[in-house]
Order: structure tokens, then sequence, then C-alpha cells
């Protein structure tokens, strides 16, 4: 009955490769909750979170402690809240700011504004406000969307992006510009995914729905661990092997939330998240591979077979996958890149290559604080066009930290970890910025 | 059923199983099955354990097993069985 190897494996993973469910998020439809004032609807969103993710917490730690597998983060994400209200959305954003904070969960997405094609009066007016907000809520996270494949690049709404995180990470100069570390900017993103900073409720979503983000960088590195040498079809293998594990501890607590609340399930996404915890890195996957260090030759095809082979091993463990559904390469939450960025052998033309081929794009990377807006745009252009022509998501989320330059260090804390200051191209493309417009959708055919 | 696996571990000592056993048999617990091991180095005891007339439930189970864990200097974990079915059986 008792299949000693198989239980000493789940334990190995928990207690010493760091497996984790990397969140719980339940997604709220805020729709119906636009009113005729501002005041009014700030109302109805509060009460909304309020009274829908009032369990939330208290049901993931139970999930916790029954099945004894650590739920790191409990999260909301709500409907794009430009799509509901014309009016001034800050007190919107307060709101669901002290929502997130009576319900106990770690942080609230979808001060959001979807904006590929065109702005609305509404979507305007909330990333005009997005550095205010993102200086005086402490749990709330934004996102915007300026591209898409159907719909191209808003090179208008990629021109004010650079200006807004620039402004962000001024206003929040005291702690690190941390402002901008709440802040992401996409192409092609995604209605369910429960990570943040981008999770918000897309409009084909349901009243509510319970969407999981799993994890374990440290427990793919481990399994590699046995295969040292081996050729690349048996380190696809093992990697298969162990997301499929991992899914299926992910399929399990999402089913298990989804009827202790009383609210459907949505999806579990398939993403490899480090944190910045010694062995929870995905450069050290990398590295485990036979690079010397992340960012050298090699990284890219490393990274792309991995993406895909998580992918292939997740996919039957599921009921739904969806979400990002990728490796994540977040530099400041994970040692490898950490190490990499600090001794000089990652650099930002390396990461962006590496977002060709994973999910999500460049994040959580610290720039200097000298870094214009018009270059901010330059990189939220290039990464929007890989995710474009690829038909994927990508994301910037760079932090232009303030009175900082190449080899200091910025800290947020936490999970968002600490980064060292990575140096940007000085070669100016304010001219290319400054001509706005749209980058037309892309042809779909004749592929090379 | 409701299945759940009891770990303990820690350094080897006498009367491990007995004393959790003893008051897993005060709770109404039934055992189903038994195993030791070493891991990583630990004495590792693994017992599967049936909760379905138990006067309590896993993480009530658990909070009574830990001032045992804490006597015998040992670490005792309450798990679903349900977490090890879905990662290693299709």
């Amino acid at each position: 009955m008792i299949n000693t190897q198989d239980i000493i494996q789940t334990m190995q993973m928990i207690r010493e490769d760091h497996l984790d469910i990397r969140t719980i998020t339940l997604g709220i439809n805020l729709l119906d909750c636009a009113a005729e004032s501002a005041a009014r609807t700030a109302q109805n969103v509060y009460d909304r979170v309020a009274s829908t993710a009032e369990n939330l917490v208290r049901t993931g730690e139970s999930i916790e402690k029954e099945f004894g597998i650590p739920i790191v983060n409990k999260r909301v994400a709500v409907t794009p809240v430009s799509m509901i209200t014309r009016e001034d959305p800050v007190p919107i954003a307060f709101a669901l700011d002290r929502a997130a904070k009576a319900v106990g969960v770690n942080f609230l997405g979808g001060y959001t504004a979807l904006m590929q094609k065109g702005a609305t009066r509404a979507d305007e007016r909330l990333i005009r406000s997005i550095p205010q907000v993102m200086n005086e809520t402490d749990l709330l996270c934004s996102s915007v969307n300026i591209g898409s494949t159907r719909a191209g690049i808003n090179m208008n709404a990629v021109a004010e992006m650079g200006q807004i995180i620039r402004q962000t990470a001024e206003l929040t100069a005291d702690r690190d510009s941390l402002g901008c570390a709440k802040l992401v900017v996409f192409a092609n993103a995604v209605e369910d995914n429960p990570f943040m900073a981008g999770a918000f409720v897309g409009p084909g979503e349901p009243e509510a729905v319970i969407n999981v983000g799993v994890s374990g960088p440290g427990v793919v590195k481990a399994a590699l661990e046995q295969v040292r040498g081996e050729p690349f079809d048996v380190v696809a293998e093992t990697i298969k092997r162990t997301a499929f594990k991992i899914t299926r501890v992910g399929q399990l607590v999402a089913r298990e939330a989804s009827e202790r609340l009383g609210i459907p399930f949505g999806i579990v996404d398939l993403s490899l998240a480090p944190t910045p915890a010694r062995g929870d890195s995905v450069a050290q996957i990398l590295e485990e591979m036979g690079l010397e260090s992340v960012g050298g030759p090699g990284t890219t095809a490393a990274l792309a077979l991995l993406n895909d082979a998580v992918k292939k091993g997740g996919v039957m463990a599921s009921n739904h996958v969806g979400g990002l559904s990728g490796a994540f390469i977040p530099v400041s939450e994970d040692a490898g890149m950490i190490r990499a960025a600090e001794q000089g052998k990652l650099s930002l033309e390396k990461l962006e290559a590496m977002t060709a081929v994973c999910s999500v794009g460049l994040d959580m990377i610290a720039i200097p604080g000298d870094t214009d807006a018009a270059t901010i745009s330059g990189i939220i252009a290039d990464e929007a066009a890989i995710g474009m022509i690829n038909q994927k998501t990508t994301a910037v989320r760079v932090i232009p930290a303030a009175g900082k330059k190449p080899g200091d260090t910025v800290s947020f804390g936490g999970l968002l970890g600490y980064a060292p200051v990575m140096p940007v191209s000085r070669v100016s493309c304010e001219a290319f910025i400054a001509r706005g417009g749209r980058i037309p959708a892309p042809l779909n055919s004749l592929k090379n | 059923m409701k299945k759940a696996l009891i770990s303990v571990t820690g350094l080897d000592t006498t009367g491990i199983i007995a004393r959790v056993a003893t008051r897993l048999y005060e709770m109404n617990i039934n055992i189903l099955d038994i195993s030791q091991t070493i891991l990583s180095g630990c004495f590792t005891m693994m017992m599967v354990v049936d909760l379905a007339n138990a006067d309590r439930d896993y993480a009530g189970v658990a909070e009574e097993l830990k001032p045992i864990g804490d006597a015998l200097g040992m670490e005792i974990h309450v798990q679903r069985m349900d977490i090890f079915d879905a990662m290693h059986r299709i």
C-alpha cells in the first residue's frame, strides 16, 4: 500500500526542493459595479471584493495544512478598472487597496487598461493616474496592454508608458522606485493570468473564477541533477515527468479551493516561477544543463527546451491549462539571475533574446535612474514586437531606479527580491518613439 | 475512507511507534500500513491511517501529535493521502 519511494519523493520535493503552490488567485468580475458616480462605483467595488474574497485566505491556509504543501500567495484579480468607470479612477484604486487589506491577500491586480488598438478616455485617465496610485497604494498592481498579434502595437501608448514608468519611479524614489515593481506593460496580455503584477479578469471570464499558479524550479533542478551528462532527449523527458507531478498538485489544490469556495475552477498556470531563495532558481536549471552561467551562449536554446518540456508535461496533468504558462525569468526574484547580472554575464540584450522562447518578458530588471522615457518606450516596443510576431505574451517590468547607476543595487524585500542595476544602451530612439501612431498587425503566413 | 499519511522524522529513538500509535488509538484512528526508512540521513517513519471514524479532522490530528513530536525531538507531519496519489498515479 505504501509506495515508500513515491512518498519520499513528494516529501523531498516539498521540504528540500521548495515545491509550492505559488498562488491561488480569485478572479472577480466587477463589470456590474459601474455606477453613476466614482464614489458609488468605489463603494460597490469594495463591497464586491470584500464579500467574494472573504474566505479566500482562510481556505487557502486550511488546504495548505491538510495537504502539507505551502501556498505562498493568495491573491485577487479584478476586471480592468478602466472598463468600469468613465470618471476619475483613483477612488476605485483606493477602494481596491482597502479591500485587499481587509481580506488579507498579498496583492490585488486589475488596475488595468487594454489599449492595444486605441485608448478610451477612461484608459487615458487610468494610465495618467498610475504613478500616483502606485505611490499611494500598497497591494494594488497595475498592467497595461499596448499591443497584440491581432491589433499590432499602439505606439502612442508605448510612448506614454515610457513616461508613466519614469514618473512612477520618481514618485516612489524613497523606496528604491518600488512602484515600478507593481506595474507591467504587456503585449498579448492574457485574461486568466494568476500571477502579479499582470493579473486581471478579462471580459470573457465568468462572474468569479479560481486560477492557480504552480511553481517548482528547485524540483526541476533536483531532477536534472540525477541525469548529468545524459543527452537532451533524457533532459526533456525528465523535465516533462517532473512538470507532470508539479502540475498534478496544482490541479488538486485548484479543485479543492474551487469546491470549498463554491467558485468555478478556471485554469492551472504551468509556470516555473523562481523565488530569491537558494535553490529555487530558473537560472540554475539552465546552468544544470551545462552552462557555466545563465546569459552565455546556449542560454536561449536551454530555455526553449525547458519551457516546451514544462508545457508538455503539464498539459496532461491538468483539466484546463491557461494563464501565462511558461518559465519566468525575473532578474530580481531569481538568485541565479542576480548573480549572473552582478558578474556582468547576463545582459539586457540576452534577456530580450530569452523572452522570445519563454514566458513572459523583461521582468523585474533594475535599470539606471537616468534612463530617459524614450529609451524605456523603445525597450517596450522591442518586447511587444517579439510578442506580436511570435503570437505570445511578452511584458516589460523595468525599474528605472531613481538616483542609481549600473553596479548599484535595489532591494524590494520579500518575493520581489533585489537586483543589480543593469546597464542600458545609450543609443537614442527618441525620434522613433516620437512618431506615434500604430505598428500594423503582422501577417500570419509566409513565416520566416 | 479519509486517508492520511503521518510522517515522523528525526533521530531514531525508542517508543516512536508506540507513542504515536497509542495517541491514534485514543482518537479512534485506524492504522492501515506502516513503513520506515532513512531520508536524507534522518530516520523517517511513515504511517498510512484512516480518519473516517476519527473524532477530529486532519489539522486536529496534527495538533494532537505535535506534543509527542516535541517530546521525542522529532517532526511529525499529517498530510492528506490525495497529494501522493495525485502526483504518482495517472
